[in-house]
């Protein structure tokens, strides 16, 4: 039966523990997002046989690819899956061209060639079929693993931090390439990164992984600005994470209490008044305000602080203010650099932010 | 010049060679790829022969072929002959006195291959057999080919063992070292003198070529 998606479970101890399970479908480009040994590739890795957890089962569109309690484990070469390895681990005695015939071993011989070259022109490398991987530059060598990886017409395509060794401005044509191909393609697509703005810029769906558990699960603009628990938000290193306690429910608004500070946040029921939460805010929703006693009226979540740090990055400044009060919290916001450059921002310039209502978002107490 | 001993070496070379290679690849792979308990000890066994004074391995050998040992007496039963002081018998000794020699130089080129590119061999849908024709054996084989070499070259100077093992039977056992030392006990040293330049030249260029092809391969790859 085809129900077009891959579902997976999986459960081990050793050598990485794993404790997870999810779906992708026909389609879906979905993220798996975490810090170094988290168990991100371990989980792709699974996936295609090369490693064999101690529970759970892997299975595509009906087809049953690992299923412990049936005894089932299909080796790699019976499943048929693209996998894109970080290194792009190309076959280095083998040209370009070679190395996508040699993943066309399910084609008639006569055709093999043929649908090489079509795979090279589709990852816009015609030309250069007679280079050996030694030959490519890092690019071109990705481009010719994710050839390779389609080559096998894959029921599922899995990349291994697919962007990590290319440089910035590779990646950005890569990002692009990719952003297209995955229209073409009639399979999920689940690439392992530890960035999440890469995760945001090309992925539908976003699994934030810790320590092989699945945090949270979800839209990846909604998973990095509401986070599930404070855990998820240290996981995506959200540094505008706080303690509160909820005051009232009014309107459309919650009203916390910061330490003394009243802030509004739009309404989250979820939390009755008296209790304790985390909350954060992404550091784009944390604006700033002029401090001649003009403050727009968009929010009372005003605060007096000063610069504490500017660091000046290409195209924007992070800013870390201290905000004033005996527990001085700190909060971080990202500014565009003309706005900062304008203002005559500097460490120890005294300012007002304020916190747009609409990015605090309440979790849990740690 | 001894053409007999030459001709006997040579093939003694080649043969212990022929044998050499699928053992040397499949123990060579299975030490490079496998990872289990006892893998230091075997590995130290088959390396025992690089240190061994020859005459210690041939020893050992002799008594481990000789018609009392049951190897000895089961060849004695099947082939109607002694394993001790003949071809056959030199041609094993040989075979395990250059386990080393083989094994360790392939195993060494089959550890060198990434895992990760046999792993994409795996997921691009080539068999076990199709990895092995088709990966691992075109990226190992300067490895194999300076096994096979080494083995050939010390098999033609090998002297402690074919003497404890073989003694000097010409046409059956008599090697070129042997008819070396022969010729000099004999005082003909004029025939040790070209002997041994023959088995100089012989083993120097088998060794030669074995780096030449290494290194055109590693210019080729680059």
């Amino acid at each position: 039966m085809a129900d077009g998606k891959l579902s997976i479970a999986l459960k081990q101890q050793r050598p990485i523990p794993l404790d997870i399970a999810f779906e992708c479908r026909v389609g879906e480009v979905l993220a798996l997002v975490g810090p170094s040994g988290s168990g991100k590739t371990t989980i792709l890795r699974a996936i295609a046989g090369l490693c064999r957890p101690e529970r759970g089962s892997v299975s595509i569109n009906g087809q049953v690819w690992f299923d412990s309690a049936r005894n089932i484990h299909l080796p790699p070469h019976r499943r048929r899956v693209g996998l894109v390895f970080q290194n792009y681990a190309l076959f280095p005695h083998m040209t370009a061209l070679q190395n996508i015939v040699a993943a066309l071993g399910h084609r008639a011989q006569a055709e093999r060639i043929e649908r090489a070259r079509q795979l090279l022109a589709l990852v816009n490398l015609d030309g250069l079929d007679g280079r050996k991987p030694s030959e490519l530059s890092g690019g071109q060598q990705q481009r010719v693993a994710v050839a390779r990886a389609l080559a096998r017409e894959p029921e599922v395509l899995l990349l291994d931090e697919p962007f990590a060794a290319v440089d910035k401005k590779t990646r950005r044509i890569l990002y692009a390439e990719l952003s297209e191909l995955r229209r073409s393609l009639g399979m999920p697509v689940i690439f392992v990164t530890h960035d999440f703005d890469e995760a945001a810029r090309l992925a539908d769906t976003m699994c934030l992984i810790h320590h092989g558990k699945l945090l949270q699960i979800g839209a990846p603009r909604e998973v990095l600005a509401r986070p599930a628990s404070a855990l998820a938000a240290r996981v995506i290193d959200s540094r505008n994470l706080f303690k509160g306690k909820v005051i009232r429910h009014e309107g459309d608004r919650t009203w916390l209490d910061w330490n003394g500070r009243p802030v509004e946040a739009m309404r989250q029921d979820s939390f009755p008044p008296g209790a304790a939460v985390s909350w954060v805010i992404p550091a784009t929703q944390v604006i700033i305000s002029r401090t001649d006693g003009y403050a727009p009226r968009i929010t009372s979540n005003l605060f007096a602080a000063t610069i504490r740090d500017l660091a000046h990055l290409s195209e924007s400044v992070a800013v870390t203010v201290v905000v004033d009060g005996s527990d001085a919290p700190r909060l971080s916001m990202t500014l565009p650099a003309h706005y900062a450059r304008r203002k005559g921002l500097q460490p120890g310039t005294d300012i007002t932010v304020a916190l747009v209502p609409d990015g605090v978002h309440l979790m849990p107490p740690e | 010049m001894d053409w007999q001993a030459f001709q006997l070496s040579i093939r003694l070379g080649v043969l212990t060679v022929l044998v050499l290679l699928p053992i040397g690849v499949i123990a060579g792979r299975w030490l490079a790829y496998g990872s289990f308990r006892g893998k230091g000890f075997i590995e130290a066994v088959l390396a025992l022969p690089l240190v061994l004074p020859p005459t210690v391995a041939g020893y050992y050998l002799l008594m481990g072929f000789g018609a009392t040992s049951s190897l000895g007496e089961a060849y004695q039963t099947v082939f109607g002959k002694s394993l001790v002081f003949s071809f056959e018998g030199l041609l094993l000794a040989s075979v395990i006195v250059n386990l080393p020699f083989a094994i360790q130089p392939m195993q060494r080129a089959f550890e060198a291959i990434p895992p990760e590119v046999r792993e994409a061999a795996a997921v691009s849908g080539l068999t076990p057999w199709q990895v092995l024709l088709r990966i691992d054996l075109p990226l190992a084989w300067p490895g194999i080919v300076t096994g096979l070499a080494l083995s050939f070259a010390h098999t033609l100077g090998e002297f402690g063992v074919v003497l404890m093992v073989g003694g000097s039977i010409p046409g059956e056992t008599k090697t070129i070292a042997i008819a070396i030392y022969d010729r000099v006990q004999a005082f003909d040293n004029q025939a040790a003198g070209i002997m041994s330049l023959t088995l100089l030249i012989t083993s120097f260029a088998a060794l030669g070529l074995t780096y030449m092809l290494s290194s055109r391969v590693g210019r080729r790859r680059g």
